[in-house]
């Protein structure tokens, strides 16, 4: 264990505070939308160290991660908006949505606990395609999520009579919506990180480890596989489920269309494109994955403007493309993740024999 | 009872389509284990270039039948080419890489097939046209047209093409080699680049015919169309047991006939709780069961200790 407490370690986590307090008003001179997106980045962090919890420690592979999401958006939609009427307060609903999170967490994973490999994905996938249909659907006879609509006009988070919605004073400064929920996201994320960083060297966390590399001999060391598996998807559904109150409390508004597949594979490519299993890594990936399209969004159409003089491709498709193009390209030079863990790359350069060529 | 039979017409035509599409993902799979996402995407590819040559060729003075035939063949070529440089360019320098690399690389390469579509093709719904004329037949109280007879004809023909390639000719043995040990295989003189190469040629050739089926039967094609077909199809390829050819086929048809059912009987079922806009939750509700009780699909052999 490293020493917190040694002055270069000091230093370095003062200049990581620094950084951390003063990027949203860096980013935020490109517009308050920047701010919004550093948001959305640090969800998807929360997101992507959840999935890393299924993927990266314990080594199944979640296709339908984004269905936790889903239920932690839905949950705090439901308890804290007009469309029931109901109105309760942060501290009651996020548990209450992890929690929920968690439940389903264990739902999906105990029919699927003797599934391996790729048939446990397809069997995550198709359940999170059953929740997001069951959402556009729950309208009729009884509304209860108000199908392909959404909810609307839904609580911000609410601390005593502090909103983080909107500008206000803050210590005699004055904040506007999306910074105040960025010091709030940021707080929420130490944690989570912290927790995932104590978590992968715990014993839960070595046993996940071991379920990785070798589930039979994993059994054979008296490991509990089936309650270890469960406890990898329902901590990594509680991740989710946190973020996705955040998310609706942040935008106002959720609806189905925000939790499809595609989503899901996102947060995958974050784990996976950053260094599966990896902290950092992880965070990394879907800080970059976050941002990538934002800044292509921007630069597609002087670039395009630049070289040939007039727009010759729709901006839209020609920023996924590259898009795409770079998910391809990071894989093929850096297969292990662009920030793999040091054992796993150590692993990878020591083949033993190459079977296939 | 009509209802019934109908249903189980236009689930054996859905459910061929998905059995061909299902047919490249089990091949791709069986032999090195990874999960083609971008297979969904040749599909789209096949159908879209279809319709252009078929299209110009007509406007060009040229009977629409033969015009289709050009067309049809157009698909397959350029699907192949582009089945043969996926694997090429994007899979084959990740052999031997983490088993997600790849996945990841499918997923890249899916999103990309899909934006050069739109790019070339532009965002709107196209009409397929009209390649076969409309004939409609009846049959015990039943309806069905030619296109659906051709359909299921096409495809039945194409699956025992495909099977007598697999067992009784060279190539199919070295596919079969390959699949059950590369290493092995290499050493006995088979040349396992050719081989996977191969497979991805003839999946996409089935998946260009899939795509001008699904064009021609529903008389519009689109670049998003790929996606959820190939995941269907996916479905019905684990359904089946992946890796598994006969796997492939009986789980496509399974899966088209369980979605027509269940589109059927939905309201039935439930006094009109859920309507038939929960069609798609059945194909994988059905999934979870059947693996619930057979964790390695209906044909599927136990499968190895990977996760």
């Amino acid at each position: 264990m490293k020493n917190w407490l040694s002055p270069k370690s000091m230093t370095g986590i003062a200049l990581i505070a620094i950084a951390l307090i003063v990027l949203p008003h860096v980013v935020g001179m490109g517009g308050q939308a920047w701010v919004r997106i550093l948001n959305f980045a640090i969800l998807y962090v929360f997101l992507a160290l959840g999935l890393n919890i299924v993927v990266g420690f314990a080594g199944l592979l979640d296709l339908g991660y984004i269905a936790f999401y889903a239920v932690g958006a839905y949950c705090w939609a439901l308890l804290a908006s007009p469309h029931f009427g109901l109105h309760f307060p942060v501290w009651a609903i996020l548990p209450i949505g992890a929690l929920m999170a968690c439940v389903f967490g264990v739902l999906l994973g105990s029919p699927t606990l003797k599934l391996r490999g790729d048939y446990l994905a397809i069997v995550t996938l198709g359940f999170g395609e059953i929740i997001r249909i069951f959402l556009n659907n729950l309208n009729s006879p009884v509304n209860i999520t108000n199908g392909p609509q959404g909810i609307t006009l839904i609580d911000p988070v609410k601390i005593g009579d502090f909103s983080f919605a909107g500008t206000s004073q803050v210590f005699g400064m004055t904040m506007t919506g999306p910074e105040k929920y960025y010091y709030l996201l940021v707080a929420l994320a130490l944690l989570v990180i912290i927790i995932n960083v104590r978590l992968q060297h715990s014993r839960i966390g070595r046993a996940w480890q071991a379920i990785r590399e070798d589930e039979i001999a994993a059994k054979a060391v008296g490991i509990n596989t089936r309650n270890i598996k469960l406890l990898a998807f329902a901590m990594g559904a509680s991740f989710g489920g946190i973020a996705g109150g955040i998310f609706s409390a942040m935008q106002g508004f959720v609806s189905p269309e925000s939790f499809s597949l595609i989503e899901s594979i996102m947060v995958l490519a974050m784990v996976v494109l950053g260094g599966m299993g990896h902290i950092p890594g992880v965070i990394l990936g879907a800080v970059l994955l976050t941002f990538l399209p934002e800044v292509l969004r921007y630069a597609v159409t002087p670039v395009q403007m630049a070289l040939f003089g007039k727009i010759l491709v729709d901006p839209e498709s020609l920023r996924m493309l590259v898009f795409g193009l770079a998910l391809v390209l990071v894989m093929r030079f850096k297969p292990a993740g662009l920030w793999p863990s040091p054992e796993r790359s150590r692993e990878l350069s020591e083949k033993p024999v190459e079977a296939v060529k | 009872m009509d209802i019934f039979l109908q249903q189980i017409i236009n689930g054996l035509v859905q459910g061929s389509i998905y059995a061909l599409v299902a047919l490249g993902y089990t091949m791709v799979y069986g032999i090195m284990g990874l999960i083609n996402f971008a297979h969904g995407e040749v599909v789209m590819i096949g159908a879209l270039i279809s319709i252009t040559v078929t299209s110009t060729l007509a406007a060009a003075g040229m009977p629409l039948g033969l015009a289709g035939l050009f067309g049809l063949v157009a698909a397959m070529l350029t699907c192949m080419a582009l089945g043969w440089s996926l694997e090429r360019i994007a899979y084959r320098p990740l052999r031997g890489s983490p088993r997600l690399t790849p996945l990841i690389t499918a997923i890249g390469m899916s999103i990309v097939l899909q934006n050069l579509a739109m790019i070339f093709w532009g965002r709107n719904y196209m009409t397929f046209p009209p390649l076969l004329p409309k004939v409609n037949f009846e049959f015990a109280g039943t309806h069905f047209t030619l296109v659906q007879v051709v359909i299921v004809l096409l495809s039945a023909a194409l699956m025992a093409g495909l099977v007598f390639l697999v067992y009784r000719t060279k190539l199919g043995m070295a596919m079969r080699a390959t699949a059950q040990n590369p290493a092995v295989a290499s050493l006995m003189g088979v040349n396992i680049n050719r081989v996977i190469a191969s497979a991805f040629v003839i999946g996409s050739a089935l998946a260009a015919v899939a795509g001008v089926m699904v064009g021609s039967y529903y008389e519009i094609a689109h670049y998003q169309m790929g996606f959820m077909l190939g995941l269907k199809a996916f479905t019905a390829a684990v359904l089946g047991g992946i890796g598994n050819l006969a796997g492939a086929m009986a789980g496509g048809i399974l899966l088209g006939i369980i979605e027509a059912l269940g589109a059927g009987y939905i309201g039935d079922f439930t006094g009109g709780f859920l309507g038939s806009h929960y069609q798609d939750i059945f194909a994988f509700i059905v999934l979870i069961v059947v693996l619930m009780f057979k964790p390695s699909g209906l044909f599927g052999e136990k499968t190895g200790d990977r996760a």
